[in-house]
């Protein structure tokens, strides 16, 4: 069974006051092995969030199959799985990550990334382990680790932001542009932070609009406007 | 899959006024947002359908008149129902119709499994009771007989809410909003309820107290694992708390479905207006 197979997937967004239908994509197929790094690349507007956020159902898809190799389920598609079901995946199978930190106000980064172990219905003897062994992998400041991530930089608050999917073990990961917004130096430093999930085997599929920063650790690269695989690293 | 829910709701009616030829049937019933103009019998809640899964939150939001309060206040037999039915998950009660059931075995439910937050404190709690009385009246009402037992549950949960205990003596009247709905929240705990209803916790309440109440609440839901209603008028509530959300207009449900789905993307052009003005 293939890990992720997307079929034939396409969605719109009928926008009701406008009278309006979008179609954000269409005829969608690729599928994705376990332990494979996935790039997705295309221009602004093309639908690369669309795609990540259909398979995380955030979106609502309405075309085609999405057909994830669950541990829990089996083949699970989850343009159809249930509300509660999506819930179990989230908690423990697939997460998702972009630039943004949507987390609860005034509760310390440890907190947060304990909380998300604890959510898996763990002791907090060992999400106080995890939550720590994970902020350290990931190179979060020692001295940020009991402060409120509100007045963290953008790349400490992506790290944040990583910690608290990974701690999980999310056997798929979805990453939204992670790096926008970041400065060289800290897209350097996710940079390794991604090295260190796949080298741990995790599934990884992202979008990034400067992709050539993933050379050499994307093992494959979708296309949205070839709608395929390109060779990864022909973009170059 | 198929988990059991802690509770189902089905087709949940409740109209105030005796209805008319005009409105009487559901089907072509020609209603002015809520209510029909001929008889002026307002449907508050409209063919109401949902379950509730152990230890979720589950969201309710809608505007203010669209039927969240009496929607709870039916679950909790404030309020007797028009038509509809609902069961909960306890071994001896399965699979039966509790708005059926006697006053008496309503009343057992209520003070053994259900617990209430009410928006207005002054329903919730006897203002002129201490807040740890107001904490033992609800351990009697659920079989507490034991004094000392009931003075140490109170104490804990008290502690869990914030309220320091040398003030746990005073009557609520003299605490502060915020203060109030912690004590209302240590009541509903109480009883060790598998069910809590929360309207409008959160409601009137500063910035900085209505932070403090949401985390309480996502820490109850964490570490006992209890399964909540949470209703409100604030989306950032819902955002906060929610895993699943039902949205509510004019006393129907008009979408229901993942908080960040409802968030992101709205089906329902009402929805879709609620979400976009916050834009
Ligand atoms: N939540 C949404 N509501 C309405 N339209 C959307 C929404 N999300 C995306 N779209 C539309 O779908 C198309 C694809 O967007 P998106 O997937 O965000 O592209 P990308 O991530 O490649 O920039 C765009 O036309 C965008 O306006
Ligand atoms: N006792 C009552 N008699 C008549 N109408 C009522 C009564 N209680 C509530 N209503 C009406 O029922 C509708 C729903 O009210 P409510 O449940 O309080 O809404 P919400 O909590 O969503 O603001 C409103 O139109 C309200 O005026
Ligand atoms: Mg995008
Ligand atoms: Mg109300
Ligand atoms: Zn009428």
């Amino acid at each position: 069974m293939t890990f992720l197979r997307i079929e034939g997937f396409g969605k719109k967004f009928n926008i009701a006051h406008l009278h309006q239908t979008i179609q954000a994509v269409e005829e969608i197929n690729f599928s994705v092995d376990k332990g494979e790094f996935i790039g997705i690349t295309g221009k602004s507007g093309s639908g690369k969030s669309t795609i990540l956020k259909s398979i995380y159902r955030t979106y609502l898809p309405d075309e085609g199959r999405i057909l994830f190799d669950s541990e829990k389920y089996g083949e699970v598609d989850l343009l159809k799985a249930e509300e509660r079901q999506i819930l179990y995946l989230r908690k423990y199978e697939i997460g998702y990550v972009s630039q943004f930190l949507n987390v609860m106000p005034r509760t310390t980064s440890r907190q947060l990334v304990e909380q998300s172990v604890l959510e898996m219905g763990k002791e907090p003897s060992i999400a106080k382990e995890e939550a720590e062994h994970v902020l350290s992998h990931f190179e979060l400041d020692r001295k940020l680790w009991d402060t409120y991530p509100t007045t963290f930089s953008g790349g400490e608050k992506l790290r944040l932001n990583i910690a608290m999917a990974a701690v999980k073990k999310p056997r798929l990961l979805l990453l939204d542009e992670p790096t926008a917004s970041l400065d060289h130096q800290s897209k350097l430093k996710v940079r390794e932070v991604i090295e260190k999930l796949k080298a741990d085997g995790t599934t990884l599929a992202g979008v990034f609009h400067d992709i050539e920063f993933m050379d050499g650790l994307c093992d494959k690269v979708f296309d949205m406007k070839l709608r395929k695989y390109t060779n990864a690293g022909a973009f170059i | 899959m198929h988990e059991q829910p802690m509770l189902s709701v089905r087709n949940l009616e409740k109209q105030f006024g005796p209805g008319c030829r005009m409105c009487k049937n559901p089907i072509g019933r020609q209603l002015e947002k809520n209510y029909c103009p001929h008889c002026r019998t307002v449907y508050a809640c409209q063919n109401i359908s949902f379950d509730l899964f152990p230890g979720e939150i589950l969201g309710i939001v809608g505007e203010s008149g669209s039927g969240k309060s009496t929607l709870m206040q039916c679950l909790y037999f404030d309020e007797e129902l028009t038509a509809g039915e609902a069961s909960i998950n306890i071994s001896d009660l399965d699979g039966e119709n509790v708005f059926t059931l006697s006053n008496q075995q309503k009343r057992y439910i209520r003070n053994h499994y259900f617990g209430m937050v009410y928006q207005n404190p002054m329903k919730g709690l006897k203002m002129d009771f201490s807040a740890i009385g107001n904490i033992a009246e609800k351990l009697i009402a659920a079989g507490g007989r034991n004094v000392a037992e009931m003075e140490v549950i109170g104490k804990t949960l008290l502690e869990k809410v914030h309220i320091p205990l040398f003030r746990m003596k005073e009557e609520p009247r003299r605490f502060s909003g915020g203060m109030q709905q912690r004590v209302q929240i240590a009541k509903a705990l109480s009883n060790q309820a598998p069910v809590l209803f929360l309207d409008e916790v959160t409601t009137g309440l500063d910035l900085s107290v209505q932070a403090s109440v949401l985390d309480l609440i996502k820490k109850i839901q964490r570490e006992l694992g209890i399964s909540m209603i949470v209703v409100s008028h604030d989306l950032a509530v819902i955002r906060m708390l929610a895993d699943r959300t039902l949205v509510m207009l004019n006393g129907a449900v008009v979408e229901e479905g993942l908080t960040d789905q409802i968030l992101e993307d709205p089906q329902s052009p009402y929805t879709q207006q609620l979400v976009y003005s916050l834009l």
